[in-house]
């Protein structure tokens, strides 16, 4: 059972402040012309609060979009590596939908089933997450079909519930979320039983996790269905780098003849050159295999192998998607498609 | 609208096409989305309005589209300029697709030939409006610092998801620069140097050749004005070395042909 406490709106400058002052790099959302990123801020006075959705997931908190891992010298023969320590520094994402806040759990899946990513752990492990509940949700929503929930509080250190235009209620769920109130108690007031419910959004399931992962199997083969779906793919990256769950990367070295970086960077399965074979074979030669691949992946490999869903129902891929392809929209027909 | 659905069943129903690449209603009242209609009893999902923006000539080069068999496609003007383009690049051979081309009175007219594209393409108004021009100028009386940090605030946003070449039908390279490692052209992260270096490469790939149709700005979730860099680019293609890219098929690419009379203003 969490604690609740009662949070003002108007005491989240001095919340920030207090953050900052203790050595933690607070992330907020932002909003740039119409994007919206989690960027680092030190007042509130930056901070959007009216948002349905980021543009940009919260994932580069942990996982950056470019990453340097090594820096090597080439001398004739001789190479030499120094390894390039990971950057981790205490961080409090503050305001991070309930969607959000749930991709670290499937991040977390994939970056340490096997050996463990020493990139990725200790960034995990200063985050603090300071989620907001939605009152809202848009047509590209559908968090309730895939296990989440408007006002779900798992993922969170501390849920944050705006109940009126002056105050949250703030569930204090873990340690790290302890902490934070350890930091600025004064600013946790005691609640009195407080129903968030009345304020959440409405958002209808379309669908469930549960069927889909159960009739992905025999889809696989329907060429004619994934076909059909994705003819007007025009195979860009933008839904894996605004998704908060997809987390492919490429390892490449940036070199001259003297020396270079060796680094991580994002990548997508929606490329062709993400499955391309050095011979010149790819095994996904067509746009059609490679939307598969990411529905297979989010809705049936990932549920199957790690126990997670890779998709959280944030619905960035489909806002952003600039030939307007609708995850949500696709993964329904699916559960209803004639295997 | 209903013209365009007429001509879609018709030539659907008479198999001069096997498909219809047009545009349907989308996710939201804002959006459409490309309607790939390979039946008759399909046509009726065509819509035809403001709203229809994306250039469809970037579906001529997807293998999973080429292997749906002969196409027509509902162009709007800088569609039929990007089919032009591709005949002076030799991408596409004569009659080998149908356009669509809607009029301003709700007419359809049905183009196959080089020839027919360009004499209709001839009878358009044409050049920037006073809105773009004015937009450009604005960019070009900014002071040097002024406009590096102009440009290092939009290109440095860009998370190098290639959407924008991705929506592009004149970026149809089978392997593109940024994808080339040996030696590694432009840099991989999308860094303020990596971002920059990917957006002007990409600009000046397309400069006398970007017919303008503003796809690679509607595409980028960051909302980055590249359309404005192509359209200063094709601006100065256009007064140094007489370039108009996408209206005709027979026209020599500028920033590969020397000529002696070339203006050459921008050596000093």
């Amino acid at each position: 059972m969490s604690e609740q406490k009662i949070l003002q709106k108007k005491s989240l400058g001095e919340l920030v402040q207090k953050l900052t002052a203790a050595g933690n790099r607070v992330l907020a959302p932002v909003r740039s012309g119409e994007q919206l990123g989690f960027e680092e801020v030190t007042s509130p006075r930056k901070v959007a609060d009216d948002y349905i959705q980021t543009t940009r997931s919260a994932k580069a908190a942990v996982f950056p979009r470019y990453e340097p891992m090594l820096r090597f010298t080439l001398a004739g023969k001789d190479v030499s590596a120094e390894e390039i320590a990971p950057e981790s520094r205490p961080t409090v994402l503050f305001g991070p939908h309930p969607c959000d806040a749930a991709s670290f759990a499937t991040l977390t899946a994939v970056f340490t089933w096997d050996s463990g990513d020493a990139y990725f752990e200790p960034k995990l492990a200063k985050l603090t997450v300071i989620g907001l509940s939605c009152t809202k949700g848009d047509a590209y929503c559908f968090c309730t079909s895939v296990g989440g929930g408007p006002g779900d509080t798992r993922g969170s250190d501390i849920l944050l519930t705006p109940l009126d235009a002056n105050q949250y209620l703030a569930e204090i769920l873990t340690d790290k979320g302890r902490a934070v109130v350890a930091i600025a108690p004064t600013l946790f007031a005691n609640a009195n039983g407080q129903a968030k419910d009345r304020v959440l959004a409405k958002i209808a399931p379309r669908f469930t996790a549960k069927k889909i992962a159960e009739r992905l199997p025999a889809l696989f083969p329907k060429k004619e269905v994934w076909l059909e779906q994705s003819l007007r793919c025009v195979g860009c990256g933008c839904c894996a780098y605004v998704c908060p769950t997809c987390s492919c990367f490429d390892i490449q070295d940036e070199r001259d003849r003297y020396g270079g970086v060796r680094m991580r960077c994002w990548d997508s399965c929606g490329f062709g050159l993400f499955t391309l074979h050095a011979s010149g074979h790819n095994p996904r030669a067509v746009q059609s295999e490679r939307w598969r691949q990411r529905v297979m992946h989010k809705f049936s490999y990932q549920p199957e192998r790690l126990g997670v869903l890779g998709c959280v129902g944030c619905g960035r891929c489909s806002r952003s998607c600039p030939v307007d392809m609708n995850l949500g929209e696709h993964v329904g027909a699916l559960a209803e498609a004639k295997a | 609208m209903e013209a365009l659905r007429t001509k879609a069943r018709e030539l659907l129903e008479s198999g001069a096409v096997k498909v219809v690449i047009g545009y349907g209603a989308g996710s939201d009242p804002q959006r459409v989305r490309a309607l790939f209609a390979r039946t008759a009893d399909q046509v009726g999902q065509l819509v035809w309005d403001h709203r229809c923006r994306q250039n469809l000539a970037a579906y001529l080069i997807k293998p999973d589209v080429k292997a749906l068999g002969r196409m027509a496609i509902v162009a709007r003007p800088a569609t039929l300029r990007t089919i032009m383009q591709y005949a002076a690049e030799n991408q596409l051979a004569n009659d080998s697709i149908v356009l669509l081309a809607v009029t301003d009175d709700g007419q359809i007219a049905e183009l196959t030939s080089f020839a027919a594209i360009e004499e209709h393409l001839a009878a358009l108004p044409r050049g920037l409006t006073p809105e773009q021009q004015q937009e450009l100028d604005k960019i070009e009386k900014m002071s040097l610092d002024e406009r590096w940090a102009f440009w290092s605030a939009e290109v440095g946003r860009c998370i190098k998801c290639y959407a924008c070449r991705a929506a592009c039908p004149l970026c149809y390279c089978h392997r593109c620069i940024t994808d080339v490692n040996q030696p590694q052209w432009i840099p991989i992260a999308s860094d303020p140097l990596g971002n920059l270096e990917w957006n002007v490469v990409r600009a000046m790939h397309l400069a006398g050749r970007c017919v303008d149709c503003g796809s690679c700005a509607d595409a980028c979730p960051e909302g980055i004005r590249i359309d404005l860099l192509n359209r200063l680019l094709g601006r100065e293609a256009l007064t140094q070395f007489g370039a108009e890219p996408g209206y005709s098929p027979r026209k020599e690419y500028a920033l590969s042909s020397f000529k002696p009379d070339d203006k050459e203003e921008f050596i000093r």
